[in-house]
């Protein structure tokens, strides 16, 4: 064995998965996390832990798995996280625990996500649960929002002891770990319905179907329902769109919709009530993980699949991996090239999308290199479906109807980072709903940094 | 799960329901929606909200079989229940929060067609509980087809019926009567108009040649409801709209019908669009801009 380089993970082959909805990643045997831990060199300044947004005891559960103890890794994991197996899938690792792990220096890093996945698929199946509080605190708080920041936060504060209830507007709980990240990189029922089980394992309660907002305000939950606090993570939003011509023609979706129709609605079975449009060619336009996970779901649903993206590849904001798993199944990339308008037919269906080449000037703001326009560079694609994958902007049920509730300019949530503390007393907020779109893990940091804030409130009040 | 706890047929087609929903009891208002889900493999459906009561905690909804999915919850009975009732989503009607007494000045005139009357009915008693009495026209394609009769004449000013085929009250469309109305001499500062698209389309034209300000209530396709899918989007005044979120009722004059008719039959496949005609013979209510039906 080499040491410098990762054992390899078993995928899925490309040819075959671009045609079906299972998990592409297949995941390490106890042999070969045995194998990957035992490169751990154990630092004692981990560098890795500094990395990860909810600070997991990274060489104390490796060290663990060296041992053949995989309960015991589990129960180190679950002292930081709520949702290893699911973070084992979605974190960029490569740019948190895995960007900072000493190994990678000279060789490559330790694979600490699919180490981390490997235990908690192991505590899954065999059926090993978090601990849970030992005594309770009698007090309640309530949780809006079901997603990666709501869930840890729930599941933090049950485990200290607290009663509390997460309010979720959709049926079914998970945010977007349901209705956002595809089957085939999170599985639903395999992965994440057990990891909610898991928290409710913990004595959380979820209502569904419950819009914060509208169904019951903040301020309903606090004087009339008897909650102590309440902590925000609503999510990112409404999603945005180009402006261009064209835009409203049928065929046109946003990611979110064309995302939550197959993961939520599982419209890509045959048996799902829901429809979703199977383009023969389609342009996905946007270069973030939320555009992969759109292009693959076309592709899986058959169609030949463009990603249209205005910068280079470098600056291309999903993580390496999808790009990779996204070429490989044979997804083409048009970078550098911007939409201009959608040209309809005259029944007002999609049949093409004027685009424009460009290339890359000077720097902007965001230090990266700003595309421009090439002139007289104009063409039109071929494609019936275009899917916008622009991000989000944010929701305003929660702020519209919370008095005292401060937003910013762009109309996110104000919290404060260290311990999600709104401008409103008692109430808290993190993930999405104050980032703007973000990752999982960073979300879960927030929850995390809410539940100690939550809890030191409650404690002194 | 959420109880029906009464289910009835209210003419072909058209069915009404009181759902056990205790959350949206005690919220909605008139002008907003709710989305229901009749099983674990259901679509997500979004309803009118007919009427509420808020002691009981149930919600009065009215729908029209449209397709597979309005099919399907139409088999449901008294006893049964949704898997799924979310709401109430949307903003309330405008004058929910205007002042009353100048609300009480106003002329304000309801057009409702078809299972249209159903949104309409809990607005007028809004205002009738308030002391405000509303005109209303009520339009049908036939006698036979016509909901809600004595329910609106409890709460309505005037009712005014029409129907497509003469065979009850006034004969024609809707346009015809507020026509009518203003040459007799009525006057209206505002407009309510809910129904089929077309008919909501055909009402804004006549009331901006009568200048009077029209409020519709559109409802195009939807996933969620709650903002987050972007499916619903309609331009109204030249910008884009969600109706889950910025309405479902917008200025009527401003919103582009024929762009909205179009989205409308985004998922109605050659083949649907035969399902529905055959399901719905002679009441097909068209509105997809495509089927004939409106006709």
């Amino acid at each position: 064995m080499d040491v410098m380089k990762k054992v390899p993970v078993r995928e899925q082959d490309a040819k075959e998965r671009a045609t079906n909805f299972e998990e592409v990643c297949l995941g390490y045997s106890m042999e070969e996390a045995m194998e990957e831990a035992s490169r751990c060199i154990n630092c004692k300044n981990a560098q890795c832990v500094k990395g990860c947004p909810v600070s997991i005891n990274i060489p104390g559960f490796i060290e663990k798995v060296k041992d053949g103890d995989i309960e015991a890794a589990y129960q180190i994991i679950s002292e930081s996280s709520a949702l290893p197996a699911v973070c084992g899938r979605v974190c960029p690792q490569e740019s948190q625990c895995e960007g900072k792990c000493i190994r990678g220096i000279k060789g490559e890093p330790i694979s600490i996500g699919k180490l981390e996945r490997f235990v908690a698929d192991w505590a899954r199946e065999n059926n090993v649960k978090p601990e849970g509080a030992k005594e309770k605190k009698g007090k309640k708080v309530a949780v809006i929002g079901s997603g990666p920041s709501g869930l840890t936060c729930a599941g933090d504060l049950a485990k200290m002891g607290y009663d509390v209830t997460i309010f979720e507007a959709l049926h079914e709980a998970g945010g977007v770990l349901v209705y956002g990240i595809p089957e085939f990189r999170l599985p639903k029922e395999a992965v994440v319905a057990k990891e909610i089980e898991n928290v409710k394992s913990l004595g959380v309660k979820i209502e569904t179907n419950v819009v914060v907002g509208k169904s019951v305000t903040i301020d309903e939950l606090m004087d009339e329902e008897g909650f102590d606090a309440v902590f925000i993570g609503s999510g990112a939003g409404l999603p945005k769109f180009m402006g261009i011509p064209g835009e409203q023609a049928n065929g046109v979706f946003s990611a979110n919709e064309y995302l939550t129709r197959s993961n939520l609605m599982k419209a890509f079975d045959e048996n799902s009530n829901t429809p979703i449009m199977k383009g023969k060619e389609v342009a996905v336009v946007g270069g973030g993980n939320v555009a992969m996970d759109a292009a693959r779901t076309a592709l899986r649903l058959g169609a030949k699949v463009h990603i249209v993206y205005r910068r280079s590849e470098e600056e291309l904001p999903a993580r390496v991996e999808e790009v990779h798993h996204a070429k490989e199944e044979g997804i083409i990339f048009d970078l550098l090239t911007n939409p201009v308008e959608i040209i309809s037919d005259e029944n007002g269906w999609v049949c093409g999308m004027k685009c424009v080449k460009m290339e890359l000037g000077e720097p902007d703001a965001s230090g990266r290199r700003r595309p421009v326009e090439v002139e007289g560079s104009e063409f039109v694609m071929n494609v019936d479906t275009v899917i916008m994958s622009l991000g989000t902007s944010p929701n305003p049920l929660i702020s519209s109807t919370t008095e005292g509730l401060e937003v910013n300019k762009w109309k996110c949530i104000v919290a404060d980072e260290e311990h999600g503390k709104t401008s409103k007393e008692g109430v808290y907020a993190g993930g999405d709903a104050v980032t703007g779109a973000a990752t999982v893990i960073l979300a879960m940091g927030a929850g995390k940094a809410a539940a100690k804030g939550i809890d030191e409130y409650l404690s002194n009040k | 799960m959420y109880k029906i706890l009464k289910a009835e047929e209210l003419t072909t087609n058209i069915f009404l329901m009181v759902v056990e929903a205790k959350r949206v009891a005690k919220s909605c208002q008139p002008g907003q929606f709710i989305i229901v889900r009749m099983d674990e493999e259901g679509e997500r459906i979004p309803l009118t909200i007919c009427d509420y009561d808020r002691e009981q905690g149930t919600i009065t909804i009215v729908f029209q079989i449209v397709g597979a999915g309005t099919q399907k919850i139409s088999s449901l009975k008294a006893g049964d229940s949704f898997h799924d009732f979310v709401g109430p989503l949307g903003c309330p009607s405008e004058f929910v929060s205007e002042d009353e007494e100048s609300l009480k000045k106003k002329n304000i005139l309801f057009v409702a067609g078809g299972v249209g009357t159903a949104p309409v009915y809990p607005q007028v008693k809004w205002l009738h509980e308030k002391g405000i009495n509303a005109d209303v026209i009520v339009g049908a394609k036939t006698k036979d087809l016509l909901i809600l009769e004595k329910e609106m004449e409890a709460v309505a000013g005037n009712l005014y019926i029409t129907t497509d085929d003469g065979s009850y009250g006034r004969s024609g469309m809707v346009t015809q009567t507020i026509k009518d109305l203003v040459d007799e001499g009525k006057k209206y500062d505002v407009c309510v108009a809910i129904g089929p698209m077309i008919m909501m389309k055909f009402v804004c034209k006549m009331t901006e040649e009568l200048n009077i300000p029209t409020i519709v209530s559109l409802n195009p396709i939807m996933v969620d409801g709650t903002g987050m899918c972007g499916a619903c989007r309609v331009t109204v005044g030249g910008e884009v709209k969600f109706a889950c979120v910025d309405g479902p009722e917008f200025d009527g004059h401003k919103v582009d019908f024929d762009q909205a008719m179009k989205r409308q039959q985004i998922y109605k496949t050659e083949e649907g669009r035969a399902f529905l005609k055959a399901q719905e013979g002679d009441t097909h209510h068209g509105g997809c801009g495509n089927c004939g039906g409106d006709e």
